[in-house]
């Protein structure tokens, strides 16, 4: 029997105005895989995220979450399909009019309606996992630094124990020390939670670490995917200048 | 050389357009409003926002409103004899007009710029995206609140300016004009009729909903970073001013036109 992929995006196109972000984009993630998207900045990485999570609608495509469609969902059917997502923001995102903890459980009492007692356990819980102490948990995040921000935001995407979590650029605007700790808690607390992963990023460190599949995004279209281990042998023209990060190649590259 | 029937149409247009997603907006934020899950605790943290500390700012316009507008009213009632009439016209100038147009404009300066630079960092820092992807209704947790509190606590504001401003008038009118203290009080007591201090209520709620409404949607919509969210918060102020004007006349017209 062929196991349902967890995630499937088939023949999607999104565009803003004359502006093809999008054009035909096939991608599919297996249950537990983590999938690395990468790709220059401005080729549609992030909208392809917003148009799975329903904050954007592709003109064309499909989208599958456990072989349901969910383009076109709405309301609490739209609703009822997040509860599968958690998601890190590139800048994390964390609500400043709230605590620390209350931005951990914020999906936990929000969303699934838990007790705001029961929810602050399992944030100071959450907040452990990634290496901040119970003494952060009243604390306002204004006050963090970008990595301890990511570390809060890592938090809020596990704790609900969702099956499906997105990583915007985990590592952009970090040094390459907290990168790497960013990169291995991402590691970790996706082993323990067995969920799927589809990261985006242009960080060849980050990529190399979380990913077990890549996927390089061009031109509105996925046009290399493969093991992490074949890249750097792929004999891509596309990949190899993106994985070294050379200026002469097929990329056109608009240097204004 | 743009044919100019061209352009009237483009603006034309695009006004309509606007108005279209401002009435979509509005209409997605009423039914948000009125259908649960209902965020008392936000509601009860905007009304304090909105309603106590924004009471200096109002209470300052309305004393220093009613002050000069007793003033006023007796340098010019005294050319033909009338000073008498300075409790009277000061008490139902500021419950008609100056109590709520002078909070609603305060108010939409003060409040309207807050919510749209707060909604628009919001969105431009991606924590309204983040919302979403918590399965929580951001019209139901950020715009709701916002509307019920304003609409609500607007009121009450205008009420106590209505009563500094008068308190205003009658200061001046007692310590510089020469008014018998009872004699003041007494006129503004037997003028004032309860459609007075209504219309003014009724036209604090309209204005603080505009405010809100005018704050949230152009926060919610706010994009490019720092100067989107200064944007944002300037048309907010701009177009929730200009509405207190228009909708100051037609709700003036629904109470008093004969």
């Amino acid at each position: 029997m062929i196991e349902v992929p967890r995630l499937q995006l088939s023949g999607v196109c999104k565009a803003f105005g004359a502006n093809v972000v999008l054009d035909g984009l096939d991608l599919e993630l297996a249950k537990g895989e983590s999938v690395v998207v990468i790709g220059a900045s401005g080729t549609g990485k992030s909208v392809m995220l917003k148009c799975i999570l329903g904050l954007l609608r592709p003109e064309r495509g499909s989208i599958r979450i456990d072989g349901e469609e969910v383009v076109g969902l709405r309301g609490a059917e739209r609703e009822r399909v997040l509860t599968k997502f958690g998601m890190l923001f590139q800048s994390a995102a964390l609500f400043d009019s709230i605590s620390i903890w209350e931005n951990v459980a914020f999906g936990l009492i929000e969303g699934a309606g838990m007790d705001p007692e029961q929810a602050r356990a399992i944030a100071i819980d959450k907040l452990a996992k990634v290496g901040l102490g119970a003494d952060m948990a009243e604390q306002d995040p204004a006050r963090l630094s970008g990595g301890m921000r990511k570390r809060v935001g890592l938090a809020r995407a596990i704790a609900t124990e969702p099956d499906i979590i997105f990583f915007d650029e985990p590592t952009t605007g970090l040094d390459p020390i907290m990168g790497d700790v960013i990169n291995n808690l991402i590691v970790e607390c996706v082993r323990d939670l067995g969920a799927t992963t589809l990261t985006i990023t242009h960080d060849m460190s980050s990529a190399r670490t979380i990913a077990d599949r890549v996927a390089m995004l061009y031109g509105g279209q996925i046009i290399w995917a493969g093991r992490v281990d074949e890249i750097d042998s792929c004999g891509n023209p596309f990949v190899d200048q993106f994985i070294h990060g050379r200026e002469e190649g097929p990329f056109e590259l608009e240097v204004t | 050389m743009n044919n100019p029937l061209a352009v009237v149409g483009r603006f034309f247009l695009n006004f309509l357009a606007a108005v279209g997603r401002l009435a979509v907006f509005a209409g997605r934020s009423l039914a948000a409003t009125f259908s649960p899950p209902f965020y008392f605790r936000l509601i009860g943290q905007q009304m304090l926002v909105i309603g106590y500390y924004s009471l200096p700012v109002v209470g300052l316009t309305a004393l220093f409103t009613g002050a000069v507008l007793a003033l006023q009213i007796f340098l010019g009632s005294s050319r033909f004899g009338a000073e008498s009439a300075v409790p009277n016209i000061v008490v139902v100038g500021l419950t008609r007009e100056l109590g709520p147009v002078l909070a609603g404009l305060m108010l939409g300066g003060r409040v309207g710029a807050a919510i749209a630079a707060e909604l628009g960092t919001m969105r431009v820092t991606e924590q309204i995206d983040a919302l979403i992807t918590l399965q929580t209704n951001p019209f139901k947790y950020l715009v709701a609140p916002r509307l019920v509190a304003a609409t609500l606590t607007t009121p009450l504001l205008v009420l106590v300016a209505d009563i500094i401003g008068v308190m205003g008038g009658y200061l001046v009118g007692i310590h510089r004009l020469d008014f018998n203290s009872m004699v003041y009080l007494k006129n503004t007591y037997d003028f004032l009729e309860a459609i007075d201090v209504e219309s003014g209520l009724v036209k604090a709620a309209v204005f603080g909903f505009l405010i809100a409404l005018m704050g949230c949607y152009h926060g919610f919509h706010s994009k490019g970073g720092a100067q989107g969210v200064g944007r944002a918060t300037t048309d907010a102020v701009v177009s929730s001013l200009i509405l207190i004007l228009i909708s100051n006349y037609f709700v003036t017209e629904a109470f008093f036109s004969q």
